[in-house]
């Protein structure tokens, strides 16, 4: 009897962590979302151990004479060689370090001033709301990757500054998301409720309100995961990301353009489809939350 | 609220985004820790040289002064001087807009058509394999760096079957369209495929179309994912409600229900979609002419970064911002002609 117990406090704590099995009874939208992590986890495994499988060294030119020309996928190098001579197999295991980083430092500095920006603007209203709106609203409809460009550009060349560039950004999509749901939960009776009750402002926005926001921001950081991959790869692709003696999809990309007119096909193809299973990854969990986690996004087309 | 008035606020609503537009781009590009002249120079030590620049751009001035006379060019359509060539920001800007409008309009028009039959495709057989497929192709669309599905098609059309040309915009030994010209009347377009209409050249019509399509067809199947699923969702509704099953009930074709009763309210939200895509759709324009050397604005701005000419690459994100005001200015207002709800 104490033993079954146990059995299922354990499956009911693995399920907590892995909800695999509840996710694929949830239709496609449970799927996406697996087959989104799957993919993801994936990558970011292989990334993390790349010293250890890279079968040479990314960054290391001419592992095989004779440079000048990218040698063709052969038995030695699966996947060839570039145009000094680096290996590409070893450059698709390890280029997704720098990507992964700016993503990932990009997404938690949008939470962290898009979110808290977002509920207090919202919750104060007036005219700090109505100013605060203009703004993020000019900076959202301003074409994204070129804004990057520019504050990427004053920045210079880095990591840091890639992130930091990206997050400028994307934080008026997390602002704009938290604004209007939360002015939409303000107005339901539970909070109605609790401002009669007589709680404090605070509490009510951060205890009552923000809990129910927190599925769309979960939405908007998968999402925008995606958002932050691509224009990390584009601002890499023009030469404004990384310096070029760092593995990176993105350099391969530009690094394999100048290739092209040769054939050299191996260069650029690997590399981007890297790129596209990291950002597909991060779009199929996206949609899939979306619809699991709140269908009412899904309506407004965000 | 009626149309006029709608139309008036809608404006003075405009107004204050290009103006904070206008002052973000300004913050960015000289508030900003960075010197541009320094930068220019990279690790040049001649301070005579930088001091005669920063004199000749006005970069010596205290930083309000720079602003105000930054706003005041702007509205004498003076972007100011190039650091690289000392020649006019907007002349070069204006010279460069014609090919980034040419791909843009056709990147939109096969975005918009390939994504809204998708979409309806979609929406008839919901929830089925076929709306399944078309779904994770619009999202897969969607993860593609736009860069690399153009040199794909470069590997593919251009390097190996040799049907497309991989880069530019036109044969070199030919001299590009005139457009109209009759007696004293010149009339052209900077469109090439217009243009070389307007001329009656058929033969430079093809050439033309022959350069846009391989980058067009790169940026319009990049963004057609978004009017697929918003074509989707809204066709799903509209095919429920009763004015359809009116439609239906009184035998007409599926396709004359499908397409002229319910796409035709179900597109509203595809066009004000198409508006705010107008953003991603420049963005994308940058990476795509830099892949194709398109001579557009994405690839002027990108030469002149190499260059690290600041005054240039300043004048044409303001360009930038200011056409996405401008076009979503019109959507919005174009919606509201079209659909009198939204005026309420």
């Amino acid at each position: 009897m104490v033993k079954n117990n146990k059995n299922q406090i354990k499956r009911s704590m693995l399920a907590m962590i892995l909800p695999i099995r509840a996710l694929a009874k949830r239709g496609l939208a449970g799927w996406l979302v697996l087959i989104g992590a799957a993919i993801t986890a994936a990558i970011v495994i292989m990334t993390l151990f790349s010293p250890v499988i890279v079968p040479h060294d990314p960054t290391q030119i001419n592992v095989r004479p004779p440079p000048g020309n990218p040698s063709p996928p052969s038995s030695q190098f699966p996947l060839g060689t570039d145009d000094v001579g680096r290996d590409m197999l070893s450059r698709v295991i390890a280029g997704g370090g720098v990507m992964l980083q700016v993503a990932i430092v990009s997404v938690l500095a949008c939470v962290a001033i898009g979110v808290p920006l977002g509920l207090f603007s919202s919750h104060t209203g007036g005219l700090v709301d109505k100013f605060v709106s203009l703004i993020m609203d000019s900076i959202y409809a301003f074409p994204g990757l070129i804004l990057a460009i520019a504050i990427a550009l004053v920045l210079g060349r880095g990591v840091v500054n890639m992130a930091l560039s990206i997050t400028v950004v994307y934080i008026p999509s997390y602002f704009r998301v938290i604004r209007s749901q939360v002015l939409s939960i303000k107005e339901l009776p539970y909070v109605e409720a609790a401002n009669a009750a007589g709680a404090r402002k605070r509490t009510v926005l951060l205890r009552y309100i923000l809990p129910n926001v927190l599925p769309s921001i979960v939405v908007v950081a998968t999402v925008n995961f995606a958002d932050a991959i691509l224009t990390a790869a584009g601002l890499t692709f023009i030469g404004m990301g990384v310096p070029p003696n760092v593995a990176d999809w993105g350099w391969d990309l530009s690094n394999g353009q100048k290739l092209l007119a040769s054939g050299s096909w191996w260069v650029i193809t690997f590399s981007g489809i890297m790129i596209i299973l990291l950002a597909l990854g991060f779009s199929l969990m996206g949609e899939g939350l979306s619809e699991l986690l709140n269908p009412r996004l899904e309506k407004e087309g965000e | 609220m009626t149309l006029r008035t709608y139309i008036i606020s809608r404006i003075l609503l405009t107004i204050p985004m290009i103006f904070i537009l206008l002052t973000t781009v300004f913050v960015v590009m000289r508030v900003l820790p960075g010197d541009p002249v320094l930068l220019h120079f990279e690790k040049s030590e001649n301070l005579e040289a930088m001091n005669r620049l920063r004199v000749a751009l006005g970069l010596d001035q205290p930083l309000w002064l720079q602003y105000v006379n930054y706003i005041f060019g702007l509205f004498r359509g003076d972007l100011g001087k190039s650091m690289q060539d000392f020649s006019p920001v907007a002349q070069q800007v204006f010279s460069a807009f014609p090919a980034t409008l040419e791909l843009a309009i056709y990147s939109m028009i096969i975005a918009g058509v390939l994504g809204v039959i998708l979409g309806v495709v979609a929406s008839k057989s919901y929830n089925k394999p076929k709306d399944h497929i078309i779904r994770v192709f619009g999202i897969v669309t969607y993860a593609i760096p736009v860069f690399f599905l153009g040199m794909l098609f470069q590997l593919g059309f251009g390097v190996g079957l040799h049907w497309l040309p991989v880069g530019n915009r036109f044969d070199m030994s030919l001299s590009p369209p005139a457009g109209l010209n009759i007696g004293n009347l010149h009339l052209a377009t900077g469109l090439y495929t217009i243009d070389s209409i307007l001329e009656g050249n058929m033969f430079k019509f093809v050439t033309s179309f022959k350069y846009l399509l391989l980058p067009s067809l790169t940026l319009g199947l990049v963004l057609c994912g978004v009017f697929i699923r918003l074509t989707r969702s809204n066709m799903f509704e509209t095919l429920r409600l009763d004015f359809v099953t009116a439609a239906k009930a009184r035998g007409l074709k599926d396709s004359t229900v499908t397409y002229g009763y319910a796409l035709r309210n179900a597109f509203l939200p595809v066009l004000t979609m198409m508006g705010l895509q107008f953003a991603m759709l420049l963005g994308g324009a940058v990476l795509t002419e830099t892949t194709f050397s398109w001579p557009g604005l994405g690839s002027y701005l990108i030469a002149r970064i190499n260059f690290r000419d600041y005054t240039a690459i300043q004048g044409t994100v303001v360009v930038f911002g200011i056409l996405v005001s401008i076009v979503s200015l019109i959507v919005d207002i174009l919606y509201a002609y079209l659909d009198p709800r939204i005026r309420l």
